[in-house]
């Protein structure tokens, strides 16, 4: 085993995606610790840009595998197993995302070797210690690691990244697919969130969640939003439950916003919304749960219930 | 044909907790069929009742006796019989690592050779999101992660299962996938019907075979995994919030406040 480290890039539809350097940064400091190299894995894609784009500080050696445009489950699972066999290194770092998590889980298991995902923090002293949250962020803990070598996937948006440029070794990994052993295959890609209503325009969004608790409700937030000359916008369970159209959502699988205020209403703070809303100017928090994940990025908070809080505030406004 | 369907009871943390040890206080918690697996078992189900062919729906959860209340809504909702593997070994093991419900799963596949393995996309108390993938590379079946849609029609009749699985940003990727398989899924997949009367009815006298790791060909050793907990605490505020006093009304009022402030209602 090498004290190395080997974090796997992520792209989709021709770019690189943020969380690919944000694993550069955590590979290197977890690299740092182990005191080995971080060498970085780029498949699939234009391999040449991304390459370029990923040559910064801390990656000492960068390995391509030029094989189709897009990710590939079954590909990227013995690319990368292939590389550990090869490199061996002490630690394996992949994205938190849809697609790491369509590869690592394979990978971890292939290798036999313990996986930890979802981490927002990694702490190496002689072992792996990770920290993860549990119980909808609710609770942090911290999971030690009882093996030398590991799987981890970090959580998108906690690492920050470089724009440094680096001089990172280039070299294509000579390795045949074994194309038997492709069983999926990706046949294109739909967006999903169009329609009469972009949310991510708005400058302020009235943001409504489960604890509305009933469809005939949410003409409650709706009559809010209109007092306010809001946009209303939602957390996805009201979306699966074909309350609001899928281009209300606000979150990882659905819109990224930044209004200028983003008032949340039963909506506890789940990781996947957050990522769709931390970047607002100023988030108001209307909720029962005091402990409720939301009120820890809200610059206003409302304890109590909606039901009481909703209708004085419309009357407030209108 | 036949469809394992994996459920699990999650437990859920009420408004006030407290930490005791490395785990909330049992006394904070109440339990819940994990919200991704009730749309897991409707796909099942799904699939069952759109096949002319006897489709049969396994569905398969580790945990302890209590847990059989949760098992028993699946099966309400039209799940044919389950497997609950459980003992004392289990009981001991501190942290069941992903590695460890794989080999438990593991057996269970083996033991009824489903051609569909069907998962939630992951458990909303722990959040590991990697069993299904795991399990599906380990028992040798293709798979595909957050599936939030899939084509009955090819499942039933091409042995392909053609999927959207749901990416970041609103993009879905089109993926077709060799069966046999394991689908996660995702919420909004479909709408998880709720139990009728006649339902919860005849679970009642549904099979709920309780499995040890003996009975699986397993032994302790299973579930000798390689995470340990080491600490639980609250996350430590990141931003300190201006909270309003008073009821609602005063509440209110001191909103509309800092709203205004911020440009908001005004014409
Ligand atoms: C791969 C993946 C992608 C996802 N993508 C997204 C996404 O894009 N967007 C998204 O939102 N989620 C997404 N999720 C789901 C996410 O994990 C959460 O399940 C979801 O955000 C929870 O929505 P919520 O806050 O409305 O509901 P809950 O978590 O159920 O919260 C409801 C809140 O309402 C409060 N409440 C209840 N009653 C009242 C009352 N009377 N007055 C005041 N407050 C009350 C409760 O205290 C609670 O905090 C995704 C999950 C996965 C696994």
């Amino acid at each position: 085993m090498s004290p190395d480290v080997l974090a796997v890039a992520e792209h989709r539809r021709g770019d690189v995606r943020e969380v690919s350097y944000e694993l550069v940064t955590a590979g290197r400091e977890l690299a740092d610790a182990t005191g080995g190299d971080l060498h970085v894995a780029v498949i699939s894609g234009r391999i040449d840009e991304f390459t370029t784009r990923l040559d910064l500080e801390g990656v000492d050696r960068i390995h391509t595998v030029d094989h189709g445009e897009e990710f590939n489950h079954d590909v990227y699972t013995q690319v990368v197993c292939a590389l550990a066999d090869e490199l061996d290194p002490q630690y394996v770092l992949a994205p938190n995302s849809v697609n790491g998590l369509d590869y690592a889980p394979a990978v971890a298991n292939r290798l036999g070797l313990p996986l930890v995902t979802d981490a927002v923090g990694i702490e190496y002293d002689g072992g792996l210690t990770v920290t993860r949250e549990m119980y909808g962020s609710k609770v942090e803990t911290t999971v030690e690691v009882d093996a030398e070598r590991a799987v981890a996937t970090i959580r998108p948006g906690e690492w920050v990244t470089t724009e440094a440029i680096g001089d990172a070794e280039v070299t294509p990994f000579e390795f045949e697919v074994d194309e038997s052993a492709v069983n999926s295959e990706v046949t294109g890609f739909e967006e999903v969130a169009g329609g009469d209503v972009d949310i991510a325009d708005a400058e302020v969004l009235v943001s409504v969640g489960r604890g509305i608790e009933e469809e005939e409700n949410i003409k409650l937030v709706e009559r809010l939003a209109d007092a306010l000359g809001a946009t209303l916008s939602s957390s996805r369970p009201i979306v699966d439950n074909g309350w609001l159209p899928k281009n209300r959502q606000v979150g990882q699988s659905g819109k990224v916003v930044t209004p200028k205020v983003y008032i949340a209403i039963g909506i506890s703070g789940a990781v996947q919304h957050v990522a769709g809303m931390k970047g607002s100017e100023t988030i108001v928090a209307v909720n029962n749960d005091p402990n409720a994940p939301i009120f820890d990025i809200a610059d206003y908070g409302v304890v109590g219930d909606l039901f009481d809080v909703v209708p004085a505030l419309i009357e407030q406004f209108e | 044909m036949k469809v394992l369907v994996t459920v699990k009871e999650v437990a859920e943390v009420e408004d006030d907790f407290e930490i005791a040890d490395l785990d909330i206080d049992p006394r904070y918690l109440e339990y819940d069929l994990n919200e991704w697996d009730e749309y897991a078992v409707e796909a099942a189900v799904q699939l069952a009742e759109a096949s002319d062919e006897d489709v049969e729906v396994v569905s398969a959860t580790i945990g302890p006796e209590r847990s059989e209340e949760t098992v028993r809504m699946a099966l309400a909702k039209g799940v044919d019989r389950a497997v609950r593997i459980w003992d004392d070994d289990i009981e001991a093991a501190e942290f069941l690592d992903v590695a460890s419900k794989v080999r438990l799963l593991e057996a269970v596949v083996a033991e009824e050779d489903p051609d569909l393995v069907l998962t939630g996309v992951q458990a909303n108390d722990t959040g590991f999101g990697a069993t299904g993938v795991a399990l599906a590379d380990a028992v040798g079946f293709e798979w595909g992660a957050v599936v939030n849609h899939l084509d009955t029609e090819g499942v039933l009749e091409d042995g392909v299962a053609h999927v959207h699985r749901e990416l970041e940003g609103g993009i879905d990727e089109i993926t077709e996938i060799d069966l046999p398989a394991v689908l996660t899924i995702q919420t909004g997949i479909n709408e998880p019907r709720y139990a009728s009367l006649r339902g919860i009815r005849q679970a009642q006298s549904k099979e709920i075979a309780p499995k040890a790791l003996s009975d699986l060909g397993l032994d302790h050793e299973a579930v000798a995994g390689e995470l340990f907990l080491t600490d639980m605490y609250e996350p430590e505020a990141e931003s300190d919030a201006t909270y309003f006093d008073g009821d609602a009304g005063e509440q209110a009022s001191q909103l509309a406040t800092a709203l205004r402030e911020k440009g908001v209602g005004a014409e």
